[in-house]
């Protein structure tokens, strides 16, 4: 097998697809975690202040997903298909609240009327609430296995079969995460009563992050021991539970002594720590077969062919110092406190 | 239903309700560019407004584009597994490189584009708006690519067999520039500045018509009006060097494009007309040798036909492929005489006194959006039965492990969200128009009330 400074091209890519989610989840985590709270903020004034320190950045967060699924379809084109038909409801309605979340955001301002504007707030926070949460019922489906059989093709045929209780409750800790780092990044952008209402959410949601944290790593050292071996065969890996462990202790630390923007880093850090664990365990497989192990799908089957991924890590290198290019340019535009004007939500 | 068929519904539906939107972001996002250049370049405050104007309802088409573009890519996956195994190693690197180079320029600059206006220097936004407009137009350089090179494969070779089979890439180059990708990309292109330009001009008639923003309508008038004569003009030389393009490359869906049976004859060239597939006759009024003419300058030279390919390579739908690319034809030479009409009543000096033809023009906006419809309609539907032209057939591709209730779940979810989300984009479209580029109430001398308020409290 070809390598590169060392290691093959599918492990490149896999790290690759891994950043890209874990960008993706960091930044359009503090979107869907803003928004989960949004029903908790009473004000008008308030739920426009919230909007608009999402208002300019959510679509470019959303576009990392779009190069995320882009980078997984080019890199690991069996691991999208059989990963998207397996898991086809959840992805459909992940899809349906993509859409209602951003339409909310964007029709919200556009009529005065309370009536409109109620129903657009329930929309947008329903919608993020269920976007955090998928997320994490997806990721624990992942963690558990399905059921795939020969020629990569998914055997359970149950609508609902994703809903099990270990995803949901991976479910509540997306979820519960999100709504911490939500927390913290709208406190970044916020003054006054607000700002005092938020440092009460925040504790609120640090609380709730942490119980539903603890049941499920509970819940995965019991009873989804697979998960584990890796760590028992190599004992140096328990580094990495050993930082999320201080990561996760840092944030409550920090916000209570207001250092908001360093909270803001490790909440960051925290989610990225938690995917690297989750790729530790599952490397080199991609998605595990809960009927045989042989159906495991690892990322040597489910990568396209050396000489794409060659063509897409020149793409990426290219692209990448761009995508940062623009992504600097629009936070240091609309740095600091919102401030709102006539072209605001 | 089976499986197939709801998959193909639900990728048709999805698809072209996306569709409504990209060539209104990429054709507006044209018209944005020339406003804010004029703006800075004369300093004249109309053109601001009317930048700041459509850049209101390009929000709006944009934020539909972008979201029902994310059910598009991950449909794929999910309703099209095998096809995505098959093509992914090509596929993806073109939709990898969309999402890299292009949504994130899109998307990038465009919180900037609608909330920086005051936030930044006239000149910044202008960059800006040229960042959203030309990362508009590389995606539909690399979907384009990606359609291009399921309608003419190339730069690739066959690995594997029977379910493990797949395409693998030999050379990008000869991916991206396959034979048809160059052609379709121009027409896709010119398709979309069409679409966003007749848009503009509909909505100013009407205020032409309707006495109200009477400057600044005559000046958007005009200005979207020499974009939308340059570019019919230009449709319909791209278009027939598509034409040109599937005569050598997919003889039997050109075939099928003019309804032409006989496997070597000269072909006609139908103006309209309905196709009988049994009997294998087409009824109309027709240039006879037409096609034969325009493919080869020549009234005699025999085309293949749809004859000269077995039964189960050719498009089943013949008659609806020759309707939709006849809608498609006849909608373009539409668009050329009216605007040439109005080009040529703009020179005499009487073009705002057309009421006729200002109410035309209110009502043309569906034209371009109608052909673009069509035509995706008819270059699709003369691929079938292959998904991938010659090496898939659209009946292999869809996933195996998706049953038909759960597409049709999702169909009907999609349907119902979709027929909610445009009900809302008429809705608050409508009430931009009437609300206007800016309030009449003070009107007139409300360039000098402004300036004033400019010198009387000056930006920090
Ligand atoms: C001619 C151009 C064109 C065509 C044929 C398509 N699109 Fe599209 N798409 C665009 C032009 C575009 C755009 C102009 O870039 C969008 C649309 C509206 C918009 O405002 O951005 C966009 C948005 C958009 C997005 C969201 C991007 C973002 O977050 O900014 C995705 C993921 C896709 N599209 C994917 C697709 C797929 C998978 C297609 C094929 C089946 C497709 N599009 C057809
Ligand atoms: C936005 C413009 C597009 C429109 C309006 C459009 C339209 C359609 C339609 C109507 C069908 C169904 C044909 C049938 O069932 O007879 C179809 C099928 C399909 N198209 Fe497109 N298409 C577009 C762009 C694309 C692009 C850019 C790609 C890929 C890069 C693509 C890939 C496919 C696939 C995979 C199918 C499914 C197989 C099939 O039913 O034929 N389409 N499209
Ligand atoms: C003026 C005469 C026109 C001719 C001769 C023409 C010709 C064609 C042909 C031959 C195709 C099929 C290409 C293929 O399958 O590879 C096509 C597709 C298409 N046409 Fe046209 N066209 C014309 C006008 C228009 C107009 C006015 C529009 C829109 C405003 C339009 C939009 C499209 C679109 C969106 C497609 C599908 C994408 C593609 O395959 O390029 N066309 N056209």
């Amino acid at each position: 097998m070809e390598t590169f400074l060392g290691l093959d091209y599918p492990t490149w890519w896999f790290l690759v697809v891994g950043a890209l989610f874990s960008g993706y989840a960091i930044l359009d985590g503090f979107d869907f975690g803003a928004g989960a709270w949004h029903l908790f903020l009473r004000k008008e004034e308030s739920r426009r202040i919230a909007l608009n320190a999402i208002g300019p950045v959510w679509d470019g967060n959303e576009v990392w997903l779009v190069i995320g699924g882009g980078a997984l379809f080019a890199g690991f084109p069996v691991m999208y298909a059989t990963f998207f038909s397996a898991l086809y409801v959840p992805f459909m309605l992940f899809l349906v609240f993509i859409i209602f979340r951003a339409i909310a955001i964007e029709f919200r301002s556009k009529e005065p009327g309370k009536r409109w504007r109620q129903s657009w707030d329930i929309c947008y926070s329903v919608s993020s609430i269920m976007l955090g949460f998928l997320l994490g019922v997806v990721l624990g489906n992942i963690l558990l296995g399905i059921e795939i059989g020969p020629n990569y093709l998914y055997q359970g045929d149950g609508f609902f079969e994703f809903l099990n209780p270990y995803a949901i409750m991976t479910g509540f800790t997306s979820l519960s995460l999100f709504m911490m780092h939500g927390a913290i990044y709208l406190l970044l952008k916020t003054e006054g009563r607000l700002f005092v209402k938020l440092t009460f959410l925040l504790k609120k949601g640090m609380i709730f992050f942490i119980v539903s944290f603890g049941i499920t790593s509970l819940y995965t050292l019991l009873y989804v021991t697979h998960l584990s071996d890796d760590f028992r065969s190599n004992p140096a890996l328990f580094i990495i539970p050993l930082l999320t462990f201080l990561a996760i202790a840092n944030v409550p630390r920090l916000a209570s002594k207001k250092k908001y923007l360093m909270a803001f880093v490790f909440s960051s850090l925290t989610i990225s720590l938690l995917l690297v664990l989750v790729a530790i365990e599952m490397y080199p497989n991609m998605l595990l077969s809960t009927i045989d192990p042989q159906y495991n799908l690892d990322i040597y089957e489910a990568a396209a062919s050396n000489k794409s991924m060659k063509i897409m890590m020149i793409i990426v290198a290219i692209g990448a110092p761009l995508v940062l290019g623009y992504t600097t340019f629009v936070y240091m535009t609309f740095k600091g406190k919102v401030e709102m004007d006539e072209n605001s939500y | 239903m089976d499986t197939e068929i709801l998959a193909r519904i639900q990728f048709a539906f999805t698809v072209a309700f996306h569709y409504i939107y990209p060539p209104l972001s990429i054709g507006l996002g044209l018209i944005l560019v020339i406003f804010e250049s004029l703006y800075i370049r004369t300093k004249n405050k109309e053109y601001h407004q009317l930048a700041k104007f459509w850049t209101k309802i390009f929000a709006l088409t944009f934020g539909i584009g972008v979201v029902t573009g994310i059910v598009m890519e991950f449909e794929f996956g999910t309703n099209w597994a095998v096809y995505s195994r098959y093509v992914g190693d090509i596929f993806g690197s073109a939709l990898a490189a969309e999402g890299i180079f292009a949504f994130a320029l899109e998307s990038g600059f465009l919180g900037v584009l609608l909330f920086g206006w005051n936030r930044v220097k006239p000149w910044v936004h202008l960059v800006s708006t040229i960042g959203v407009f030309f990362g508009s137009m590389f995606s539909a350089i690399w979907i384009v690519v990606a359609n291009s090179w399921q309608q003419t494969p190339s730069g690739y070779h066959i690995v594997g067999e029977g379910l493990h089979a797949r395409a693998e890439i030999t050379d990008f180059w000869a991916m991206v520039f396959n034979p048809s990708s160059v052609d379709r990309l121009l027409h896709v292109w010119l398709g979309a500045f069409l679409a966003g330009s007749f848009l503009v001009l509909s909505v100013h008639a009407y205020y032409l018509l309707r006495g109200r923003y009477e400057d600044i309508s005559r000046r958007a008038f005009r200005i979207a009006l020499i974009v939308a004569t340059v570019f019919s003009l230009g449709q319909l030389m791209t278009g027939h060097r598509s034409a040109d393009g599937v005569a050598v490359n997919q003889p039997a869906k050109l075939a099928a494009l003019e309804g032409h049976f006989e496997a070597k004859a000269p072909a006609d060239m139908y103006l309209f007309g309905w196709v009988d597939k049994e009997t294998q006759q087409v009824t109309g009024v027709k240039i006879p040798g037409g096609l034969s003419f325009l493919l080869h300058y020549d009234f005699e030279e025999p085309v293949t036909g749809l004859n000269a390919f077995p039964e189960d390579e050719r498009p089943p739908q013949v008659n609806a492929v020759f309707q939709f690319y006849h809608i498609m034809v006849a909608i373009g030479m539409t668009l050329i005489g009216l605007t040439l009409l109005a080009c040529f009543f703009w020179w005499r000096g009487k073009l705002f006194d057309q009421r006729w033809l200002l109410w035309a023009f209110v009502w043309a906006v569906f034209l371009p959006q109608i052909a673009n419809q069509v035509g995706w309609f008819a270059a699709e539907m003369g691929r079938q039965p292959w998904v991938v032209y010659g090496l898939l057939r659209t009946s292999d591709a869809f996933s195996q492990s998706v049953t038909a209730n759960q597409i049709l779940f999702s169909l009907i979810l999609f349907f119902m969200v979709y027929a909610l989300l445009f009900v809302l984009f008429i809705y608050l479209l409508n009430k931009k128009i009437k609300n206007g580029p800016y309030n009449e109430e003070e009107t007139e001398d409300r360039p000098l009330t402004h300036e004033i308020a400019n010198v009387l409290t000056p930006k920090q």
